[in-house]
């Protein structure tokens, strides 16, 4: 299946801490971003193509990544001081998902970090300008940017090192800095950076234009008609309607991101709540954050805000993805509030499974659990919502609310080994911004630690699914499990559950088309 | 007064300059870096007080290493205990002690033997694991060793050959007033000094940063309420306030 060795699975849960294996990983790294994607993020594009296939460097490369190195740690509190203070204790050497997986020292946590570290003394610390040697640190060299790209593209970014360490030094810090960096001198990411023009362009990491997007509205909405006999809607660029819907757009179509949009779409159905989707603002996720530029991700954001504003929506609701939710609830507030234009009852933004979780509890949904019998459930914590974010008003909240709502709606669930979960969950391999097929090896092997946990529950516990709240988790799972001897279908959404213990009472969506042939006149008054 | 005695009266009184300013200029440099988003590791305390409980877990327990790794957080936590009581033993070469720093007082002196033993551990881990030698430079080694030496030249005089604390206690006293007083002349006191001279002058350039540097780690001193209350940094404030989404933009005019 692969040319390089798929990982043996030991069946115990827990992977044993490997012995390094240097340069395991050494390589290119991603696709690099040609200059016209550049420009579209207001990155240089002073770069050429080199007779090899690759791209050169900008011009006074090395003084102008340094000069971006100056900036950064004057506007970052976090770069700099996590620059300073690491002590190598080696608390969070065997805590990342690629170190365990690849074995490549240089996946370690404190060994990524050093990467940038060792340049940061040499050029900024008196130590490091007067006695390189002792401190370890290095100059400067293309060397240095090949393995700065390579290596802060082996990080997704999931801060399961930060739990761990003694002071908390979050190596998705320093990697989004250095991919700022690498931005600036002509070494952007492929994937990343063109993703991020589509949403400039089109308003969405698909591409995917208004009316086709309508399309597939309309298609689903058919399906579900098919299904249950209801005419359950999927609004697109309502005005009025009182929630803002922003979901991934993998949710419109892939698979199995699709069954959790239907099951959104049934959630508001039958608590009457009128919604709808932006295709001017079509995308949850947010991969500014992922190159680390506020500026774009700041960008991106503001997008939502319009839409907000612009379709008068009264809340703002956010679909099942993980990065896409750090971004909403930590950042959302910070890069385009206030949002003093919404009702104040709610919070800005809510997450799907705040409102599914609440109107369970008020006893809104009418629900059959044994719709689900087929299954028996265990749930991945993605990395993003683990720590990087909240849902409810406790601590804690975001471990809570997907498995009660998973446990409303079926009758079967078991969790995975506890250094697996929770805020010590294991990324599943692809976040960050390395879903990409050119980093499919990293993407196999970083996998290994939550693939170890979900074989020992399968085999202990007799799971058969493993449910998960983030369009990057889903799609990595379902493209990576099959190497480890899973199927693609064992890998659901949490409304896809939802959806399918769902009874529908309400005959006729509140949203219902004037032109139908509804019966019932007091529900149009929201359109209106 | 010998040469000697000059020699360390200068030395301990521009180290303690080196220290003292250098440490404040690197805390003052942090607090005047803006910490433009919301990043406390979650699940993270929703209230100021629950982050000063959050805080106080990992200077006085360590409470993340303790779930990183049970070696480490062993050798740590005992050396840094055992430093704390060394150190409040100390005071009695500068001021009067009252009855609490009296009755630690032996304390702090068989807490020596923790902390070299911690250190030792500390220093093993880093020999023996691959990881830990290979994220380790030289002067990680160094820092270790140095500590070491201050702790085995320290438990020289207190169980071996011991030195006039008196005239410790006059000449230290005496860099504080100004009133000058020799110290006495045995060799591992000044070796002894003279490492403790370079672990001040090398702390304000050093990992050892960390242990003021703990405090403002936004990781862990954020408060998790995004959603209540607006966060935002000076910088970015400006971009919103001249309309502008490229900082680039927002220079040239
Ligand atoms: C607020 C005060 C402090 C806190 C919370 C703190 C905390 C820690 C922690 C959690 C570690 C990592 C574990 C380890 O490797 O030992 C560490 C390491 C270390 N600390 Fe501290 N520390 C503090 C003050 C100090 C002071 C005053 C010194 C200096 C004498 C010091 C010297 C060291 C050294 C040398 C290491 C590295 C040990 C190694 O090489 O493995 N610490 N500290
Ligand atoms: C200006 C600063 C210092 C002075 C004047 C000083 C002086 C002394 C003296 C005179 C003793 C012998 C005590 C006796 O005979 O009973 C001693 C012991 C010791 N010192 Fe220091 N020292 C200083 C700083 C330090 C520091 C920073 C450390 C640790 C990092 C340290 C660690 C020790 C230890 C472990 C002992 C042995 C145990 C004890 O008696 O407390 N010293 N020191
Ligand atoms: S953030 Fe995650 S991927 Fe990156 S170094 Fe830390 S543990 Fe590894
Ligand atoms: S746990 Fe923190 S202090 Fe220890 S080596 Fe890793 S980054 Fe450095």
């Amino acid at each position: 299946m692969a040319d390089y060795e798929v990982p043996k699975l030991n069946g115990e849960g827990y992977i044993d801490i490997p012995k390094i294996k240097p340069d395991a990983m050494a390589g290119k790294g991603p696709f690099v971003a040609k200059p016209d994607f550049q420009k579209a993020l207001n990155f240089p594009t002073d770069f050429a193509a080199d007779p090899e296939g690759g791209y050169e460097l900008v011009p006074d490369w090395k003084e102008r990544a340094l000069a971006k190195m100056d900036d950064l740690r004057h506007r970052y509190r976090s770069l700099q001081l996590y620059l300073d203070i690491c002590v190598k204790c080696g608390a969070c050497t065997d805590k990342c998902h690629y170190y365990l997986g690849t074995q490549d020292p240089k996946n370690m946590p404190v060994a990524r970090q050093d990467l940038m570290r060792k340049v940061y003394r040499r050029y900024f610390t008196f130590a490091g300008k007067h006695f390189p040697k002792l401190v370890g640190a290095v100059d400067l060299t293309e060397a240095v940017i090949d393995d700065w790209y390579n290596y802060y593209h082996q990080c997704s970014q999931c801060r399961r090192c930060s739990v761990y360490c003694p002071y908390g030094i979050d190596t998705a810090e320093v990697s989004m800095a250095a991919r700022e960096i690498l931005d600036h001198i002509g070494r952007g990411s492929k994937y990343n950076n063109e993703i991020i023009g589509k949403v400039f362009k089109v308003g969405n990491n698909l591409g995917l234009p208004q009316p086709a997007l309508a399309d597939t509205l309309e298609g689903l909405e058919e399906d579900v008609e098919a299904d249950t006999g209801i005419k359950v809607r999927f609004p697109l660029d309502e005005e009025g309607a009182e929630v803002l819907l922003v979901t991934p757009s993998a949710d419109f179509f892939a698979e199995p991101h699709v069954d959790g949009l239907m099951g959104y779409a049934k959630v508001f159905h039958e608590a009457g709540i009128s919604w709808t989707l932006s295709s001017y603002a079509s995308e949850g996720a947010n991969f500014g954050m992922f190159i680390g530029s506020y500026e774009n991700m700041r960008r991106i954001a503001l997008r939502i805000r319009e839409a907000a504003i612009k379709l008068k929506v009264k809340r703002i609701v956010f679909g099942e993805c993980g990065h896409a939710w750090r971004v909403a609830y930590s950042f959302l507030n910070t890069l385009a509030g206030p949002f003093d234009f919404l009702d104040p009852k709610y919070p800005v933004p809510q997450h799907i499974l705040e409102v599914t979780w609440g109107l369970i509890q008020e006893g809104k949904l009418v629900i059959d659990k044994s719709q689900n019998d087929d299954k028996v459930l265990t749930f991945h914590d993605s990395c993003n919502v683990a720590r990087g974010s909240r849902m409810g008003d406790k601590p804690g909240g975001q471990f809570e609310y997907p498995r009660n709502v998973i446990k409303a709606v079926c009758n079967h669930f078991v969790d995975m080994p506890a250094d697996t979960i929770h805020d010590a969950t294991y990324c599943c391999g692809g976040g960050g911004g390395l879903l990409t097929d050119d980093l499919m090896e990293l993407r196999v092997k970083g996998a290994q630690p939550r693939m170890e946990a979900l074989k020992y529950v399968t085999e202990q516990q007799g799971v058969t699914h493993m449910a998960a709240i983030c369009a990057i988790c889903k799609s990595q799972f379902t493209k990576v499990i099959p190497y480890y001897g899973f199927k693609m279908d064992q890998i659901v959404s949490v409304h896809q559950l939802v959806s399918k213990a769902l009874v529908l009472q309400r005959p006729v969506s509140v949203q219902a088309r004037p032109d139908e042939d509804d019966d019932d006149d007091e529900d149009d008054n929201d359109d209106a | 007064m010998t040469f000697v005695s000059i020699l360390y009266g200068l030395l301990f009184w521009v180290a303690t300059l080196v220290l003292v300013v250098g440490v404040g200029r690197r805390i003052y440099f942090y607090t005047q870096i803006s910490v433009p988003l919301k990043i406390p590791t979650t699940p993270a305390p929703v209230t100021q007080s629950g982050v000063v409980w959050r805080m106080f877990r990992e200077v006085v327990f360590f409470q993340s290493l303790f779930r990183a790794n049970k070696y480490i957080w062993l050798f740590a936590f005992i050396f840094h205990m055992a430093l704390w009581l060394v150190l409040l033993r100390h005071t009695r070469y500068f001021m009067e002690i009252g009855a609490f720093l009296g009755f630690l007082q032996p304390f702090g002196k068989y807490a020596s033997f923790a902390m070299v033993f911690g250190l030792a551990g500390l220093l093993a881990r880093r020999i023996l694991v691959d990881r830990v030698r290979y994220i380790s430079a030289p002067s990680d080694f160094l820092m270790l060793a140095l500590l070491i030496g201050i702790g085995l030249s320290g438990m020289m005089m207190t169980f071996v050959a011991h030195t006039d604390i008196t005239m410790v206690k006059g000449f230290f006293r005496g860099l504080m007033t100004f009133d000058f007083h020799p110290l006495p002349a045995s060799p591992i006191l000044l070796v002894h000094l003279l490492l403790v001279a370079i672990l001040m002058l090398v702390f304000p350039i050093s990992k050892l940063l960390h242990a003021p540097g703990v405090f403002f780690s936004p990781t862990r001193n954020q408060v998790d309420n995004p959603r209540e209350k607006r966060h935002v940094s000076s910088w970015a404030l400006e971009l919103e306030k001249k309309n502008q989404i490229y900082r680039d933009e927002v220079k040239n005019g």
